[in-house]
């Protein structure tokens, strides 16, 4: 399917969720749905440097606590509408993950991941420690009833579905592209991708940023969804372990797998926290991911053929 | 004939131990040269800092006139200087029509500044060349030992190179398949691209070569036409011992 086609039908994909969501008529419907649409974007998000490239990046805290600081600090200073704070929350995520991609990029397989936790650990000490943004007590954001006649909750969904539908667009077109080539031969051998005309570094910044960028947008809402921000809450390590459980789940190989994979454990995840307790939905996506390691180490597209 | 390649006291150590020192040779265009010499010679090395995946410390490399210094490998390829592995590196979750994508898309296309017309076809012909037309589209671990030798031929000529160094494409093949390489190789300078072997297997390089370097424990000691160059008397030393 050519781009555009692909894209229509996301956004019909897109509608499609929107009214079922509004069809529910139960608020509940878009607070759990936000969340597993953000972990959609964070999965394919991570999936373009760690599917594509073959970089696993255990940072992914970071990048979104980033993104939701960064809307901290611009609703002290501005009064920007929110797909704003969106915008300026990418960029910053996306230049630190230059920066990290720059200093750690010559860190191949458990070194590079290493440093990438390490680099979050850094991350969250700075924030911790910065009193305008709330420092450790933490940061109150108050959020409007509503926007435009819509409640705000439900134009938190919107957005993050208006990402998501972004977010899996990107990830696609790099997998058609010449570029997606060049990162799939990264991933294989990255000495002979060099050695064959592919310039490493400048792809892999590329992804570093693209991926970075992408998962700070998904945070930017985060303030306004919850009202209150602590590093400990930005910054929980269940942010890092979804991100990589669900593209492994799903499988890495193509853009679908994120998505199944975040749909999957996300949805599986609202539903145990409702009916069972929140603490036991870590335990599931331990569970399964040891399961699908053993089982299905493709994830589930390698259920598929290719 | 004019000089293609130009290496001029090339130098490489790692840490305190000299792998290479002060190399210097010509390749003419269009030249068949053997490269030989014993294992830990610096082979591989000089290989290396030629492509740019190490850099030398010291000494000068310039191809088609232009000196390659601080250019990385995926700009020296985009100006024709390709390279084999020694231990084929194919793209294990492509197929073999994909692995030859990648130079087309990444060395060619940078360098002609056009797309290539037709792609999926060039990657055919280049398997066809080879003989692995009919496996275009499976992975590289259905291959065999020779054919994964053929796909990195076929890859490197993939980026229409102007000089080819063949890194030992025939270690470990049998006596007929040394011999299958060695016309591909031999059809590949016809038409016209310079072509530096570096192999063990005299009885291939004897047939092959114009000219022969032999290193020796990181030095050249010697340079000359095969049938001389093997019966000097540092040469025979360096490989029966005296």
């Amino acid at each position: 399917m050519r781009g555009p086609g692909f894209v229509a039908l996301l956004l019909l994909a897109a509608a499609l969720v929107f009214g079922a969501a509004r069809l529910v008529d139960n608020p509940y419907a878009f607070f759990a749905g936000y969340v597993v649409l953000q972990y959609v974007v964070l999965a394919t998000a991570w999936n373009i440097l760690g599917g594509y490239t073959g970089y696993v990046n255990f940072g992914t805290a970071a990048f979104f606590a980033l993104g939701a600081y960064t809307t901290v600090a611009l609703h002290k200073l501005t009064s920007l509408p929110l797909p704003a704070m969106m915008l300026a929350g990418g960029i910053v995520s996306g230049a630190v993950g230059i920066g990290t991609g720059y200093l750690t990029l010559r860190l191949r397989g458990t070194y590079f991941s290493i440093a990438t936790l390490a680099m979050a650990v850094v991350v969250q000490t700075l924030i911790t420690n910065w009193s305008f943004v709330g420092g450790s007590r933490g940061a109150y954001v108050v959020r409007p009833a509503e926007v435009m006649g819509l409640d705000y909750v439900q134009y938190l969904f919107l957005l993050m579905l208006a990402l998501a539908v972004i977010a899996i667009a990107t990830a696609r077109t790099i997998e058609r592209a010449r570029i997606g080539t060049g990162f799939a031969a990264i991933r294989d051998d990255e000495v002979a991708a060099e050695a064959n005309g592919v310039p490493t570094l400048r792809l892999k910044l590329i992804a570093t940023a693209l991926s970075g960028g992408l998962m700070g947008m998904a945070g930017a809402p985060l303030p306004y969804y919850v009202t209150y921000l602590d590093p400990a809450s930005g910054f929980s390590l269940s942010y890092a372990v979804n991100t990589i459980a669900m593209p492994l789940i799903g499988g890495t190989s193509s853009w679908v797998g994120p998505v199944i994979g975040a749909v999957l454990l996300g949805t599986l995840q609202q539903v145990a926290s409702v009916t069972i307790s929140s603490a036991l939905s870590l335990l599931i996506v331990g569970l399964l991911l040891v399961g699908f390691v053993i089982a299905a180490p493709r994830g589930i597209i390698g259920w598929f053929g290719k | 004939m004019t000089s293609l390649l130009q290496v001029q006291g090339l130098g490489k150590r790692f840490g305190g131990f000299v792998a290479l020192s002060d190399i210097s040779f010509d390749v003419a265009d269009g030249e068949r040269l053997g490269l030989i010499g014993p294992n830990g010679s610096g082979k591989s090395t000089l290989v290396n800092c030629l492509c740019g995946t190490l850099r030398n410390e010291s000494g000068e490399v310039r191809f088609a006139g232009h000196s390659l210094a601080g250019l990385n490998a995926h700009q020296r390829i985009r100006r024709g200087l390709a390279r084999s592995f020694q231990l084929p590196r194919p793209f294990g979750t492509m197929t073999l029509a994909e692995n030859l994508r990648v130079p087309i898309l990444y060395a060619v296309q940078p360098r002609t500044g056009a797309r290539v017309p037709d792609i999926d076809r060039r990657c055919t012909d280049l398997l066809g060349m080879v003989g692995l037309a009919d496996k275009a589209d499976r992975k590289p671990a259905d291959l065999t030992q020779i054919e994964m030798r053929k796909l990195e031929l076929a890859r490197a000529m993939a980026s229409e190179p102007r000089l080819l160094i063949a890194d030992e494409a025939m270690a470990g093949l049998s006596h007929q398949e040394v011999d299958e390489i060695l016309a591909l190789l031999l059809r590949l300078n016809a038409e016209g691209v310079t072509i530096i072997m570096i192999e063990h297997i005299m009885r291939a390089v004897l047939a092959f070569s114009q000219r022969l370097v032999v290193l020796v424990a990181g030095r050249k000691i010697a340079d000359g036409a095969p049938q001389d160059v093997v019966r000097e008397p540092a040469v025979v030393e360096a490989y029966l011992g005296s």
